[in-house]
C-alpha cells in the first residue's frame, strides 16, 4: 500500500465503530489487504496501542498515527538553492499510569509494534509514578466516535510542479534586483502537510489533514561604497493556506515597494532616542501579541512545567491574576480560538480528542482565562468556572509527546471602524511601525525589546520620512496599559509563526494571530544603530 | 541482505534490555543500505546520507516527573541529480516501496528544479580523523536511570528546603552515514546527552541554573550540577535593585559560550566579500588580518576534540581550523563553491568552539574585580544589527553583585544590548576554559564595560 492511500484508508477504515473503555479484546482484523511492513489501519494500529497500554495498567491512553510531509524550496537571485522534500511516518502513544505519563513511539506499523509501543509508554509511566506520585486528573471530554477534519486550502501545493513555483519565485527574485542598490535577494517556500489520525480512550478517534505555508523573501541593499547595508525581510507571514496564499501575498507590486524599501532604508535618518507614541500595523502587532500575552497565558509556564527552559510566567499565581489583572484599557479584548478558517492552530479535534473551542482570555482589559489541556482545568476551574478543557494539546510529530501549546489567538477590533490613515492622522507626534525584525522577551514575558523592519515619522497627522534603527522598550504591563486608539475591522489582518518553540525537547507550533492597528502612548525607543 | 531483514535488524534490542551491540545501524547494514539506494537510482549521481538511532529523554518540573518517551527512528535522504539540476528527498521507512518512491522523488523533482550553478562535484572517497564517537554509558541511559538522576535533583531541592527543581535529561544513541555514486562511504557511531536543571525559590524570587552537554555521561557529575544549581537558587533569593547602566561584567562560561557562537556565526566569508558582514571591508574585500578583539584570544574549531559530526553535508573531512589568532581574524568559513571562486580553502561551519583562557579561576576573576555584575547565563539572544554584531538579550538565573572581590548580594535581572566585538575587545581577564556543551570550551571573562540597557524584573 502506498502511504498515502495508507493514511487515506483511516477513515474507510473508521467504519462508524465507537471506541468505548475498556478496548481490550476488541477484534478488528484488518480490512485492507497491506504489505507486511504496515499490517493494519491507522485506527488499527492505535487500537492495538491503547488496548496494550490499558492492560498495561494505564488509567487513559492516546495515540497518533501520522504522515508528516514538508517540501522546501530556496532560491537566491537567479538561481536556485535547494530543493527538498521529507516525509515521516509512525506511531506515538501516550499513557497515564498512576497519575504519571508514560510515552513511546516507533516508526514501525505493525500491530505487534503498535502494541509494544502501548506496553512501553505504560511502563515508563509506571516508572515515573514509582519516583514520586503525581495527581494528574483528567476533565472530561465527550466522546466523538470516529470524525474527520480538513484545513482551509484551495490549492494543494502539492498539485503545483516544483517548476512552476520556481519561475515564480526567480521572476519575483528579478523584479527585487531591478530596484536601486539592490544587490542580494533570498526568497523560500516551506510547504507542510500533515495527515493524522488520533485517537483516544475516551472514544474519539480523529482523521485530519492540515496543509500550511511559509513564504518568504529577503531584499538586501548595499551602498554603493559598501559602508552600509539594509535588508527588508518577513515580507509576509505564514497561514494553513494552500499555494494560493503564496499568489496572493508575493504579487510584483508588493515586492517592488519592499525592494524600494530597502533601498530607502540606506538612507533613512536614525532615529531619535527617547519616548515615542508608537502606531503599530498589524504586521507587527501580531508577534508583540504573541511574545507578550501568548506565552505568559500558557497555564504550564504559570505553574512551573517549562521554568527549565522557555521559563515561567508574570502571570501567576492563577488565584491571584485570574478576573483581577488589568492587561490593558477597557477597550481592549482578546479571544483564543482553534477554529479560524486559515489560522496556523486551527484544528479540528487536539491531540487529546478536545473539540476546537472559542473562548475569551482578556475581557474589557481584565485577564479571565488562560490555555489549558485536560489535565490543567482542575488548576484553575474553581478561579473561572470553567469545567472542560480549551483544547490547547498538541505535538509536533508522532514521535513527540503531547502538551499544553498556544491556540490562535487574537486582539479584537474596536467597534468604530477606524482605518491606519485615521490613526495616522489622529497623531501629532510618533512612529508608525510595520513588520517584524528582532524581538527578545524574558523568561517571565515581562520584559522586552523589540523592532520593526519599515518604520516611519509622523508628523501633524501625516507619514513625512523613513526612519531606521528603532527598537521599542517596555514592560507587558505598561505597554498594553498604555494603548489608547485601536482600528477598526476593516484594519483587521491574520499573520503567525510557522514555528514557534517550547518544551524539552524541543517542539515547534504553528499558531496565528489576528489584530488590527493600535497605538501606544509614550513608550520607550532606543537607537540601536550603536558603532562601538 | 534483503531490505525486510534489514529494517528488522533495527528492532531487536528496541524495548528489551540493552544489548552489547550499538544502537542504531552498523556499518554493515548501512553500506548495504546505502548501496542499495545508489543502486535503485537512475540519476546522473547520487548521494545517501542516514541517520538512525535512539533517543530517550526525562523531563521533571515542579519537584517531579512530569513526562518521559522513547524513540527509535532511522532517515535516508536521498540526493538525486541530472547535470547540474538537484533535488533530494527523505523518508523514514526502510521498506523497498518506500525507498523506491523516495528516490523516484528526488529524480523527479531534480528533473523539474532549474541548474543550480553552484552545484559542485561530488567528492570521492576521503578519509576522515576519528571522532569523539560512541559510549555505551550514554546508550544504557534507560528510563529508571534517567529517573534516578532527576529524582536525585528533586531530593536535594527538597531536602534544601523551599526549592523546585526542573529539569530535563535527554540522551541519544545511533549512527550517521553518507555514501554517493562516486565511491564515498563515511560512517560515524555517537552517542549524546544533554542535562539541565533549574532551581526556583518557592517564594519566585531566586533561581538557579546549571547545565552540561557530552558524549560521555561518566564525565558528567550530575550530582556537582544539582548541588551549583540548589546553591545558585538559594543565593539568588531576594535580589535587590540595580539600576541599568554600563558594568564590568564576569560572565560565566556559559554565557561566554553563546557570545563566541554569535561571533562565529557571523564568519561566513561570502557574505562578508558580498558586502553584507561585520567583516566586510569597506571599498571591497574582507577584514581577515585585523584585531578584531583582545589580543590574548584564540578560538579555533576542533571538530575531532569537540564532538561535531567529523564531516561536512557533502561528505568533505572537517578538520581543525583557527578563526582568530591573538585577537585577529585569521579566517573566514568558506563553501566548497566560495573557496573554488575566491581562489581559498573550503572549511567547515565552525560549529565546535575551543577559546583560549589563562590561568585564572572563576573565583579569581571575582576576587579582581573592584564592582561589577556576576552573570550566570544570558537568555533569548536576538540580533539587532548585522553590521555589529549588536544582539540583545537577558541574564537569568542568578546575576550578583560583586564587591571589593566578593560577591555582596543578588541583583535583579537585566536586558543587555551588546556586540561580542565590543565586549571581547574589553577584556580583563579571562579563567581556565571549561566545556560547558558538547561543541563548546571556553572560559569565564572579566570585561570592563558591559551594556545593561533596561531591568529585567523576570526571575
Amino acid at each position: 500500500m502506498e502511504r498515502r492511500e495508507f493514511v487515506k484508508s483511516t477513515a474507510l477504515a473508521a467504519g462508524g465503530v465507537a471506541i468505548a473503555r475498556p478496548i481490550v479484546g476488541r477484534s478488528l482484523g484488518s480490512r485492507l489487504a497491506s504489505p507486511p511492513e504496515i499490517d493494519a489501519s491507522a485506527k488499527e494500529l492505535l487500537l492495538e496501542a491503547l488496548d496494550a497500554a490499558s492492560a498495561a495498567g494505564a488509567q487513559y491512553a492516546d495515540g497518533k498515527v501520522g504522515l508528516y510531509r514538508n517540501q522546501r524550496i530556496g532560491t537566491r537571485e537567479q538561481q536556485i538553492t535547494n530543493v527538498d522534500e521529507s516525509s515521516s511516518l509512525g506511531l506515538g502513544v501516550r499513557a497515564l499510569v498512576n497519575g504519571s505519563w508514560g510515552f513511546a513511539a516507533t516508526p514501525e506499523l505493525t500491530k505487534e509494534a503498535a502494541a509494544r509501543a502501548g506496553r512501553e509508554a505504560a511502563a515508563i509511566g509506571k516508572a515515573n509514578a514509582a519516583v514520586e506520585r503525581s495527581a494528574v486528573r483528567l476533565a472530561p471530554v465527550e466522546s466523538y466516535g470516529d470524525v474527520t477534519w480538513t484545513s482551509d486550502y484551495e490549492i494543494d501545493p502539492w498539485d503545483v510542479p516544483i517548476g512552476e513555483k520556481v519561475d515564480r519565485m526567480l521572476e519575483m527574485n528579478r523584479i527585487a534586483m531591478e530596484a536601486d542598490h539592490v544587490r542580494f535577494v533570498s526568497s523560500s517556500h516551506h510547504f507542510v502537510k500533515v495527515e493524522k489520525t488520533i485517537a483516544t480512550t475516551d472514544g474519539t478517534v480523529a482523521t485530519q489533514t492540515l496543509i500550511r505555508n511559509n513564504p518568504g523573501m529577503s531584499i538586501t541593499a548595499i551602498s554603493d561604497d559598501r559602508s552600509d547595508f539594509q535588508s527588508r525581510n518577513w515580507v509576509t507571514y505564514p497561514a494553513a493556506r494552500g499555494y494560493e496564499y503564496v499568489l496572493q501575498e508575493i504579487t510584483p507590486e508588493k515586492v517592488e515597494q519592499w525592494a524600494a524599501e530597502a533601498a530607502q532604508k540606506l538612507s533613512a535618518a536614525g532615529v531619535e532616542p527617547g519616548k515615542h507614541n508608537l502606531i503599530l500595523h498589524p504586521t507587527h502587532l501580531w508577534l508583540t501579541i504573541h511574545e507578550s500575552i501568548g506565552h505568559p497565558t500558557e497555564l504550564d509556564r504559570a505553574e512551573g512545567y517549562e521554568a527549565n527552559y522557555a521559563g515561567t510566567s508574570f502571570l501567576a499565581p492563577p488565584s491571584k491574576v485570574l478576573n483581577q489583572f488589568r492587561y490593558g484599557p477597557d477597550f481592549m479584548q482578546l479571544e483564543a480560538e482553534r477554529t479560524a478558517p486559515g489560522g496556523l492552530a486551527s484544528v479540528g479535534w487536539d491531540a487529546e480528542g478536545v473539540k476546537a473551542d472559542e473562548w475569551m482570555m482578556i475581557k474589557d482589559g481584565i485577564f479571565v482565562d488562560y490555555q489549558t489541556t485536560r489535565e490543567q482545568v482542575d488548576w484553575i476551574s474553581e478561579y473561572t468556572g470553567v469545567k472542560h478543557s480549551h483544547g490547547c494539546a498538541h505535538s509536533d510529530s508522532w514521535s513527540s509527546i503531547p502538551f499544553q501549546r498556544m491556540p490562535n489567538m487574537n486582539l479584537l477590533p474596536g467597534e468604530e471602524d477606524l482605518s491606519v490613515d485615521d490613526v495616522i492622522a489622529a497623531t501629532d507626534d510618533g512612529l508608525y511601525m510595520e513588520g517584524r525584525s528582532s524581538y527578545s522577551i524574558d523568561q517571565q514575558r515581562y520584559n522586552f525589546q523589540f523592532s520593526g523592519q519599515v518604520v516611519w515619522e509622523v508628523k501633524g497627522g501625516r507619514k513625512t520620512r523613513m526612519l531606521r534603527d528603532v527598537a521599542y522598550q517596555a514592560t507587558t504591563e505598561d505597554f498594553w496599559n498604555s494603548m489608547d486608539m485601536i482600528g477598526g475591522p476593516s484594519t483587521y489582518m491574520t499573520y503567525g509563526s510557522f514555528y514557534d518553540g517550547k518544551g524539552q525537547p524541543g517542539q515547534s507550533n504553528p499558531v496565528s494571530h489576528g489584530c488590527p492597528v493600535a497605538r501606544f502612548n509614550q513608550i520607550n525607543v532606543l537607537n540601536t544603530g550603536r558603532s562601538g | 541482505m534483503k531490505r525486510r531483514e534489514l529494517f528488522q535488524t533495527l528492532t531487536p534490542g528496541r524495548h528489551g534490555p540493552p544489548t552489547a551491540s550499538p544502537k542504531g545501524l552498523s556499518r554493515e547494514e548501512a553500506e548495504a543500505l546505502s548501496a542499495h539506494i545508489l543502486e535503485m537510482s537512475a540519476a546522473d549521481e547520487t548521494l545517501v546520507s542516514i541517520g538512525s538511532g535512539w533517543r530517550g529523554n526525562t523531563r521533571f518540573a515542579v519537584n517531579r516527573i512530569t513526562t518521559a518517551g522513547t524513540l527509535d527512528n532511522v532517515s535516508a535522504t536521498v540526493t538525486a541529480r541530472f547535470g547540474r539540476q538537484s533535488a533530494s528527498a527523505t523518508t523514514n521507512r526502510l521498506d523497498d516501496a518506500s525507498l523506491a518512491e523516495a528516490v523516484a522523488g528526488a529524480a523527479e523533482l531534480a528533473r523539474l528544479a532549474p541548474e543550480d550553478p553552484e552545484l559542485m562535484p561530488l567528492l570521492g572517497p576521503q578519509e576522515y580523523m576519528p571522532s569523539e564517537g560512541y559510549y555505551d554509558s550514554t546508550a544504557d541511559l534507560d528510563a529508571a536511570l534517567r529517573g534516578e538522576v532527576a529524582a536525585s535533583a528533586i531530593r536535594l531541592a527538597k531536602d534544601t528546603g523551599a526549592l523546585k527543581a526542573a529539569g530535563f535529561l535527554q540522551c541519544s544513541a545511533g549512527s550517521s552515514a553518507l555514501a554517493n555514486s562516486s565511491g564515498l562511504f563515511a560512517y560515524e557511531p555517537a552517542t549524546s546527552l544533554d542535562y539541565s536543571l533549574t532551581v526556583r525559590t518557592d517564594d519566585g524570587t531566586g533561581s538557579g541554573w546549571a547545565a552540561r552537554g557530552a558524549r560521555d555521561w561518566s564525565t558528567v557529575d550530575y550530582e556537582a550540577l544539582n548541588r551549583t544549581a540548589v546553591d545558585k537558587s538559594t543565593m539568588s533569593r531576594d535580589p535587590r535593585p540595580l539600576d541599568p547602566g554600563t558594568y564590568t561584567v564576569v560572565l560565566e562560561p556559559a554565557a561566554v559560550a553563546d557570545l563566541i557562537g554569535l561571533l562565529a556565526g557571523s564568519l561566513d566569508a561570502r557574505r562578508a566579500d558580498e558586502g553584507r558582514s561585520a567583516f566586510s571591508a569597506q571599498g571591497g574585500g574582507t577584514r581577515v588580518g585585523e584585531q578584531i578583539i583582545d589580543p590574548r584570544i584564540t578560538l579555533r574549531s576542533d571538530p575531532q576534540g569537540l564532538g561535531s559530526a567529523p564531516w561536512a553535508g557533502d561528505g568533505m573531512p572537517l578538520e581543525p581550523i583557527t578563526w582568530v589568532e591573538g585577537g585577529v581574524l585569521k579566517n573566514l568559513y568558506y563553501t566548497r563553491f566560495w573557496a573554488e571562486k575566491q581562489g581559498a580553502q573550503p572549511t567547515g561551519f565552525p560549529g565546535s568552539l575551543r577559546m583560549s583562557g589563562e590561568e585564572n579561576s572563576l573565583e579569581d576573576l571575582i576576587r579582581g574585580t573592584r564592582r561589577g555584575v556576576l552573570v550566570t547565563r544570558l537568555w533569548y539572544i536576538r540580533s539587532i544589527d548585522p553590521r555589529t554584531i549588536l544582539y540583545t538579550g537577558l541574564t537569568r538565573d542568578g546575576n550578583f553583585l560583586i564587591e571589593d572581590g566578593r560577591i555582596a548580594h543578588p541583583v535583579n535581572n537585566f536586558r543587555w544590548n551588546d556586540s561580542p566585538l565590543f565586549a571581547l575587545s574589553k577584556l580583563e581577564a579571562m579563567s581556565r576554559p571549561v566545556r560547558v556543551r558538547t561543541d563548546r570550551e571556553v572560559p569565564a571573562v572579566r570585561v570592563s564595560e558591559f551594556t545593561f540597557s533596561s531591568v529585567s524584573e523576570a526571575v
